[in-house]
């Protein structure tokens, strides 16, 4: 079972010749996206929430509409709690200088798991040094699960946030995110919870999930790059100061007095990026359409038939679970004796696009004992034989670098 | 580029079964070349006699590429006076930037088996970190250490 169905929707397909197996860096486009973004800029084209004359109001619409669709997409309670931003990373570092700026001070504790990307890991490091509180880490066991009673010991009556993705980057783990979101409010914490690789590959209820703060980023879930969201509960956000002050983010500025614009748009400074919006709204419509179960079928047989052949090739060693079921369409793997970057090398001669590098999670490799990873990323729209490309070009590694088996 | 073709038996060798990778008591000169990117991190060290190269060595780790260029390196530079080694490196470095002529990369003997990432844009740096790292040791006139 593949996504050879689905690839048609992508234009990139018909021209790259390479297999694209990169998906956790960014998803491929579908004709629809780009088209969604090229028509706000040909017929809806003016700065929303400015002007009254009818094409201001027109951009207005579409932009709100799309903040109507991720609203949707996340069963938020209110399109209040829904801000667009660039990225994860800038939907977290809002929450670091707009929450855990004010509310952290000396002896508390954020507590983040070890398996988190870089951006939601150096935000709580900043508000760490700058406001004198501590960083405590999460540990996974080796197969990147966390274990309950470890969690329970590491959120105490100190933490005041607490940080996990939903799925890792690196181990393609799912993390026990409503436990530790429960763990977090008995103690009065916030949770942040990163869904940059989660959400395109999973539906997400936020009223179930119940987390404070959820971050995801537009390009990983087949929308562009340069618009982002940040879901977080409308009590918590109007307590909070902006992020970044200017324009269309105030409703009254005097001499000497600001009055800032209500949910969302005070943390919206600046022109937006409409067209961005407009085309994740096309993105949210695109799943919607294929359907999040067809493609979470074929990513875990992709995944399956993957996971088995890299089983079978001796030398090389899987970061993370020791099943299929635990990689969600990630699996990230050294080679005995083979820089990442030389696998990657030999990949990309033979056609395949993977990721080779510490994938911004350096403290997890650290503490995973390697030095860099090459990583296998899979989406709906790829295909058994680019897997079975991908399983081949690996097992001629060893060989190619001299080695005799 | 087919793997197989830059991937060659000189550099797999060099890589596989380094002949300088190993640390040297009391080093001249010592200096840290990093490829922050892709984490290349290596260590050179020099032991010299006036202007001469008497002994030269490398521990640290990377892709085969850096590990084959830096091994090849100091092979080539042993018994070579310090402005040899800097010219060396020069006409390497040409070598990768696809500038150098065919005579200079004669010149360079077993190190002319990488002209070949001047054709892989990703690679470049890994093949000069080596020559780099040398350049900067011998080229700034650093304090001995």
């Amino acid at each position: 079972m593949d996504g050879k169905l689905y690839r048609a929707d992508f234009p990139i397909f018909q021209i790259e010749k390479s297999m694209y197996l990169d998906n956790a860096a960014t998803s491929q486009k579908p004709q629809c996206v780009i088209d969604a973004e090229y028509d706000f800029y040909k017929s809806m084209n003016a700065n929303p929430l400015r002007g009254f004359y009818p094409l201001s109001v027109k951009a207005t619409e579409a932009y709100e509409e799309a903040r109507s669709k991720v609203k949707g997409f996340i069963n938020a309670a209110s399109e209040k709690e829904i801000i667009f931003t660039r990225n994860t990373t800038e939907s977290i570092n809002l929450i670091a200088y707009s929450y855990g700026l004010i509310n952290l001070c000396r002896g508390d504790e954020i507590v983040v798991s070890i398996t988190e990307h870089h951006s939601n890991l150096l935000p709580w490091r900043m508000v760490a040094n700058r406001t004198g509180a501590k960083i405590k880490y999460l540990y996974p066991n080796q197969n990147g699960e966390f274990d309950i009673k470890s969690i329970d010991e590491a959120i105490t009556e100190k933490t005041k946030i607490v940080a996990m993705g939903q799925v890792s980057n690196v181990l393609g783990s799912l993390n026990p995110v409503e436990y530790v979101i429960k763990k977090a409010h008995e103690v009065g914490a916030v949770a942040v919870i990163d869904a940059a690789q989660s959400a395109p590959h999973m539906p997400i209820d936020v009223q179930k999930m119940n987390p404070d703060f959820l971050a995801f980023s537009g390009h990983k879930m087949f929308g562009p790059m340069g618009i982002g969201v940040l879901y977080g509960k409308k009590e918590l956000l109007e307590k909070m100061p902006p992020f970044m002050e200017g324009g269309e983010m105030v409703d009254i500025v005097r001499f000497d007095y600001t009055k800032y614009s209500e949910l969302p748009h005070k943390f919206e400074a600046g022109t937006v990026n409409a067209g961005g919006a407009v085309a994740l709204g096309a993105a949210i419509d695109y799943i919607g359409k294929v359907g999040f179960d067809v493609m979470s079928q074929i990513e875990e047989s992709l995944t399956k038939r993957a996971f088995e052949g890299m089983k079978n090739i001796p030398h090389l060693n899987i970061l993370g679970a020791d099943n299929a079921e635990g990689h969600h369409g990630i699996i990230s793997f050294t080679i005995d004796d083979v820089h990442p970057h030389d696998v990657s090398a030999i990949l990309e001669a033979d056609g395949i696009d993977v990721r080779a590098g510490h994938h911004c999670a350096g403290p997890l490799l650290e503490y995973l004992g390697v030095n860099s990873a090459t990583r296998l990323s899979l989406m709906f729209y790829n295909t058994e034989e680019e897997i079975d490309a991908f399983i081949k070009s690996l097992s001629s590694i060893r060989e190619k670098m001299g080695f005799k088996d | 580029m087919e793997s197989r073709s830059f991937y060659n038996e000189i550099l797999t060798e060099h890589n596989i079964r380094p002949y300088y990778k190993h640390d040297i008591v009391n080093p001249d000169y010592t200096l840290e070349g990093v490829n922050p990117n892709c984490g290349d991190d290596i260590f050179i060290k020099l032991k010299c006699d006036g202007d001469v190269i008497t002994d030269a060595a490398f521990t640290g780790d990377g892709c085969a590429v850096s590990q084959a260029s830096a091994d090849i390196m100091m092979g080539l530079i042993i018994g070579k006076k310090k402005d040899e080694a800097l010219h060396l490196a020069d006409v390497f470095i040409r070598m990768i930037k696809g500038e150098a002529s065919e005579e200079e990369i004669d010149s360079l003997e077993e190190a002319s088996a990488l002209r070949d990432i001047s054709h892989m844009p990703a690679r470049v740096k890994c093949a000069v970190l080596g020559w780099h790292t040398l350049e900067e040791l011998l080229g700034d006139n650093l304090p001995q250490r």
